[in-house]
Formats: C-alpha cells, structure tokens, sequence
C-alpha cells in the first residue's frame, strides 16, 4: 500500500485579502488512502485553503502538486483552464457543506449522478441508469428515488446523493467543506460511517475541513490546526488530539464539550 | 523487537500559566519476540503514559522507541500509520467505538484494512467473538449498548484478530470474570508463542504472573519533584 | 421610389452582419455575437431573420418567406411585402424559384441547391440555457467542448417520458465540435440540415448569428440505446396524399373532426399538380 511519491503535495500556498491574511504559507503532502483533516475556527483560514487546494480561488504564492495519471507530478495551478476543469470532473471531487452547491436542483437524482459519466462520454442510457441505480445504493438512497429531484430529499440525503455524484468517476482525492454541517447529529453519524467506508473501499485520499473535532477524529488520518491563517499544529490526529503541544490546539481540545 | 533508550517526556499547559509537568525521564528497556514484560508502578507513575507514547499516541520530547526497524519518536505520521496497521497493535482500556458499525465489522477491520478479504476477515473475526463469549445474536448490533466487560472483550478480540509482532495492553483483564479472565490469558499465551513481543498493564497480579516474564518498575523513570 | 436604403439596412450594419455570417460559416455551429439593430417589428417576429436576409439580399434575388412552412399566414406576408418594399426584390411561392428562403420554424420539403440560402428565424440560440442559465458559463462549455449537460436533458426526457420527448428544437452536434440549436424545427427537419444549400440562422433579440455551408455534417444528439428517431404523424396528407412530408393537424369540424395537411404548402400544391396532371 506504500506508494513511493505523496498523491498531492502543497507546498507554501499563500492567499492574502489585501493586507489580512487569508491562508499564509501552508505546506503538506498527502499521499494515496490518506485522509488530512484541517480544524480551526470561524476565520482561520481552513475554507481558504481548502478552496485554493482546490483551485477555486486564485493563490497569491505556492503551488499545488498533484500525481496526474498520464503526467506525473503537475502544478495544478499552472493548469489550463480546461485541464483543470476536467481534473475537477474526473480525478477530484469537491464536497460543499451546502449539498445544494454541489446539485442540479432541477435535475432528478439519477440526472445528477450520471452526469460526470455522460460528460467523459457515457453514450448508453441503460447502463448510465444501472450506474446511477448502483450508486445511490452505496449511499444508500433507495433506486426507486432515482428519477426524484433533490428538492424532494431530506438533508441528509441531498448530501448522500452529493456525494454519489461526485464519486461516480473514481476520483482520486477528495476535498470536503464541512460534509456533516448543517445536519442531525444521527443522520451525521450515518454520513460518516458511510464516508468512512467509502474512502477505505475506493482508496480514497480526502482533505475534510471542519470545525468539528469529532468528525476528524473519525475520519482523518492526520490533522493541521490553523488558526488565523497560519497551520499551528499538525501530525497524527489522534497524537494532536490526545497530546496537543500548541496553546490553541490544547484551548481547542479542551474546549469540547463531552457527552 | 521493543526497545526504548533514554526516552523523556513532559507536559506543558499552556492555558494555565504555562506550568510544565515531567513525566518520565531517561526510560530505558527492551522486550524481546516471545517476551511479555509488565508496567507496573503505583497509579499516576505513567504506566499508560508510556505505553501511549511507544503507540505514538503520544509525542516523545527524546529518546527513542525502536518497534523493529522503525523509530517511533521523529517518524512521520504516515509511518506511524503503516507501523501500527501491520506491527504494533494496541488494547486501550476503553473501546472507542464508531457508531453504527456493527461488532463483527469493528472486529474485523484491522483485517480490512491491511486488504483482507472481507468474508475471511469476518470468518476470524466471528472465530475471536465466539471464543470470547460474546454471543452470536450480538454481532450485528453496535457494541455502543453492550456492558463494560462486553466491550472489552469486543476490544480485545480487535486486538487479537491480526498476528501483530508487537502489542500493547492496557488492563486486558480489568471487568472480566474468572472464565473471560483466562481465555484472554490464553490468547496472550499464543502469541507469545508465535513470538510477539507483549507489554501490558495489568493490575490483577494473578494475570501479571501468569503470563508476564518480567517486570519493569517505571516508578523509577518518574522524574523526581523539584 | 423608397426612402429606405436598399433592404432596410445601411451599409456599414450589413457589412457588420456579413462579417458576422462569415466567421459563423468559418466556424460552423459556433454561435457569433452581433449588434442586433432596431427593426420596424417587434423582438420575437422575427427581427433576427430578417436582419440576415436584409445583409444577404441581392437586387437580383428571388425571395420566399414562409412561416410553418406555408408563405400565406400573416407574418409571412408581412415580411415578404416589407423586402418588396425596401428592396424591391423579386417574390416568389415557389421553392425551387427561390434564391433566398427565410423561414420560421420549418426547412421546405423539397430539396435545395446549391445556388440558394436558407434563412432561419431563431428565438433563444442558446441549446443550454434552459440547464444552464448562466451566460459566461454556457460559453465557457462550447470553448471547453463540455456537452454533457446536454446528454443530462435527453436523459431526463427519457426517465420522465420513456423516450426523449423533445419534438422540435431537437440539439444537433456540427461537424463534430459544436453542439447547436437549430430553431425550432420539427425534429422530423433536422436530417434535411445536411443540404447542399447554406444555412443561416438569425436570433434578433438575443443577438447572434450562427452557419451552416453546405454539406456540413449535422448529426441529432441521441443514445446509443435510444437513436434518434425524426418521427412525423402516421398519416398522410389529405390534399396530395404524400405520406413522406411533414404534417400539420387541422380541426374542420365542432365535433372534432380533423385531417392532416402538409405543412409546406409550395410542397403540397406542387404534389397535386402532379397528380392532376397526372390524371
């Protein structure tokens, strides 16, 4: 399972509001079937980050490697606009905490998951719906919702089916914005028992920003604390959450209520 | 397969004033393949300290904590990871349980996530259930409702189910009955057998005795007060 | 004589019209923005046809002007009267007697040449828009070749109604690179946009202007398990009995009583002198 280079490997990405600091100088690889957890609070930069990770916001310094299947190593921020959308569409998947900023409201649930598939070419409408059928279970949305819209879906569904839609292309990395934000502590824990699975099965490198300790706890591997704009801490999740060595890493820890 | 030279540690709280705990100073032993060696210590000595740093639950300050080639202290998280998926195993006291993963699954996943086959991984793992006496009608709920000893017991067959070189056990008999007691006495026997280098916690000075070769007093690593 | 420049038009607008039907004849299915003027008929009658044909028309054309197919409803008319009268061109009903043909929401059953122009009439030229509501970012999918919200649309047709319902308008890839709208022609039409005629498609409100030139290859967006089908109704006509030609339904009765009709009435009329003669 040891590859011998890291799947995505940031080095000193930079992002500044004039002169507030958005995210300063973050680096970190990531290698294949590692999950990053990245913690802080409102204002730390995490969501930043995470959206100059993924290319949607413009960095002001640093670069963003990641191991393209034909091509190596390439700075994905030096990427074409089309390279980079289509890495966006097949390679990476982006979670948004708000499932309808990852959805085509208008379009049925089947629609949406099979249109990453017929963007890359899928020309059969059959086996499009077999994969879709096929998706929605492992998140476990009943096929018979299949041609249901979104709008008709709880919550926590709209999220499962996010997710369907953008694992549907096998990506390798996923980047996720507080995935169980917004949603009932009961159908949270569902939702992370199924990300869990999801990223064991598929091999899956993810990078999960959340303000919620417990979620990384469970689904990262590692973890970086950021706190206005800068990473004050990182390692093993468990070794920072269990032996915090920064100030505000100890404040945050000990500042979660246990139940 | 264990060894630990000149390895230190202290705490520092920050948020109160900065005050510094010392922990340990200057520990050093080693535990052979086959050996089981025994932490003990009065209560707050850091028996569990020790035993989370040599996990990398811990950070160590100092020193070195060599599981086989591998260095725990200075390693990166990635090696760490890879050491405890296929070296190092660890029975904490307390199962940390992920909610709605059924016991079986729990059991099983050191197995999965080494690439074991899933109806065999779940094969050993009903095999280690059914050895431990947790009853069959239990195995597809979430030990989240089951009692203290259940748990452990869940705990321990986790800990069991992959022939791990090295493991860790904080207070693998503590709840259990004299029955449970001794099948958890015997698995530790195997692998000894099969030549795992064991350190446990033990507070049952039965247990300690029966499978322990020796003892190591980390009283005497406790940094003395200033 | 007319106070009106020759085809409504001044020079220099034709001239901007005509680069614009170049660059979209060059680049065949792309849609090329254009300064839509101010035409003496509303938005959404048309403007945009009329402002290609006024750019095309010579003093030596022949122009046909049909609306559905047939050259006597009302907006047919007026368009046809408005070229006679600010440009003083030749008229004709005959198809074959055409050398410009603007049309709404229909291509002439009978086969065109390569000496004559086909001018459409286009309401919304965007084949995305109803999925994608976002300008820039319909754009950015023709640049990118990003069609598979299309392939999205004719998929959700075939979920909700077993089969892909759209009946006209039907999206068509050009020469394998552009995704286009062809106006809303019946999709029974959009085999005969591979002709030897050129075809120019005009949106006046929306302001673009998009080309076919003559044997371009236009290929019907579709399934490979469910291929496009250019269907018609299953009757023929009443007046000329051809079974081969679009058909319009035509209610005669108050008790529901109805025939069908060929919708091109040049097409019609000449396949009953046929048989007349025939006779």
């Amino acid at each position: 399972m040891m590859s011998d280079r890291p799947l995505l490997d940031v080095r000193s990405v930079t992002k500044m509001y004039g002169c507030r600091i958005g995210c300063s100088s973050v680096s970190f690889d990531l290698w294949p079937g590692e999950v990053m957890g990245i913690v802080g609070e409102s204002g730390s930069g995490k969501s930043t980050l995470l959206n100059c990770l993924a290319g949607h916001i413009e960095v002001d310094q640093g670069q963003v490697f990641f191991d393209t299947r034909s091509e190596g190593m390439k700075d994905t921020l030096l990427m074409s606009e089309p390279e980079r959308r289509m890495l966006s569409r097949t390679d990476w998947a982006f979670v948004h905490q708000h499932a309808r900023d990852g959805l085509r409201m208008s379009v049925s649930a089947g629609g949406n998951v099979g249109e990453r598939l017929m963007a890359v070419g899928a020309r059969h409408y059959g086996n499009i719906r077999d994969e879709a059928i096929d998706w929605l279970g492992r998140v476990e949305i009943h096929h018979s919702r299949i041609d249901d819209r979104p709008t008709a879906f709880s919550g926590g569904m709209q999220q499962r089916l996010q997710i369907a839609r953008n694992l549907v292309t096998g990506p390798r990395l996923v980047f996720m914005d507080e995935p169980t934000g917004g949603l009932d502590v009961s159908v949270q824990a569902r939702l992370l028992d199924l990300l869990r699975s999801l990223v064991r099965e598929m091999g899956l490198s993810a990078i999960i920003v959340t303000h919620d300790l417990a979620v990384v706890r469970l689904l990262a591997d590692r973890l970086m604390v950021m706190k206005d704009g800068y990473v004050v801490e990182s390692g093993l999740t468990d070794q920072v959450l269990d032996d915090p060595q920064h100030a505000y890493t100890q404040l945050l820890v000990s500042s979660v209520l246990q139940v | 397969m264990i060894k630990i030279s000149n390895l230190s540690k202290h705490f520092i709280l920050h948020n109160q004033n900065s005050a510094v705990i010392p922990v340990m100073d200057q520990a050093e032993f080693s535990v052979a393949e086959g050996e089981c060696v025994a932490l003990v210590g009065q209560s707050g000595a850091g028996k569990s300290t020790l035993m989370r740093m040599i996990y990398g639950n811990y950070l160590a300050h100092n020193g070195a904590i060599w599981i086989g080639e591998t260095n725990v202290v200075g390693a990166t998280a990635r090696e760490i990871i890879d050491l405890r998926r296929k070296t190092l195993g660890y029975v904490s006291q307390f199962l940390r349980v992920v909610p709605r993963v059924p016991t079986r699954d729990v059991v099983a996943e050191p197995l999965l996530a080494l690439g074991e086959e899933q109806t065999k991984a779940r094969r050993k793992a009903e095999e280690l259930l059914s050895l431990l006496n947790i009853p069959e009608h239990l195995w597809d709920l979430s030990p989240t409702t089951f009692s203290g000893g259940e748990q452990q017991r869940v705990n321990i067959a986790r800990g069991f189910v992959y022939d791990y070189p090295a493991l860790l056990l904080d207070e693998p008999t503590a709840s259990l009955d004299v029955k449970n007691r001794s099948i958890v006495l015997g698995l530790v026997e195997s692998a000894k057998a099969r030549g795992a280098a064991i350190i446990g916690i033990f507070h049952d000075e039965a247990a300690r005795d029966q499978v322990c070769d020796r003892v190591i007093d980390v009283t005497q690593y406790t940094p003395k007060a200033a | 004589m007319n106070e009106y420049n020759f085809a409504y038009l001044d020079e220099q607008t034709k001239r901007m019209i005509r680069r614009a039907i170049l660059k979209g004849l060059a680049i065949p299915g792309y849609q090329v923005p254009f300064a839509s003027r101010e035409m003496p008929m509303p938005y959404g009658w048309g403007t945009g046809g009329v402002q290609v044909s006024a750019a095309t028309l010579t003093p030596k054309d022949t122009l046909k002007v049909i609306d559905q197919g047939a050259d006597d409803t009302t907006n047919a008319i007026s368009i046809r009267k408005f070229f006679q009268k600010t440009a003083n061109v030749e008229v004709t009903e005959v198809t074959k007697d055409a050398t410009v043909i603007q049309t709404r929401h229909r291509i002439p059953e009978t086969d065109l040449s390569d000496e004559q122009i086909l001018v459409y009439q286009v309401p919304i030229p965007e084949p995305l828009r109803f999925l994608e509501p976002s300008e820039p970012e319909t754009r950015k999918m023709h640049a990118l070749e990003e069609y598979g919200l299309m392939h999205v649309k004719l998929y959700e047709d075939i979920s909700k109604h077993g089969a892909i319902a759209t009946s006209y308008a039907y999206p068509v890839k050009v020469e394998g690179r552009y995704v286009m709208d062809p106006s809303p022609i019946p999709k029974f039409d959009n085999p005969k946009m591979e002709m030897s005629a050129i075809q120019l498609f005009g949106a006046g409100r929306e302001q673009r202007i998009y080309a076919l030139p003559p044997y371009t290859k236009v290929v019907s967006l579709d399934f490979e398990d469910y291929p496009f089908e250019a269907s018609k109704a299953e009757h023929s006509c009443e007046l000329c009995g051809s079974h081969n030609s679009y058909l319009d339904e035509v209610i005669v009765d108050d008790t529901g009583g109805r025939i069908f009709v060929c919708s091109d009435t040049d097409y019609c009329s000449s396949q009953q002198k046929i048989i007349k003669e025939a006779v």
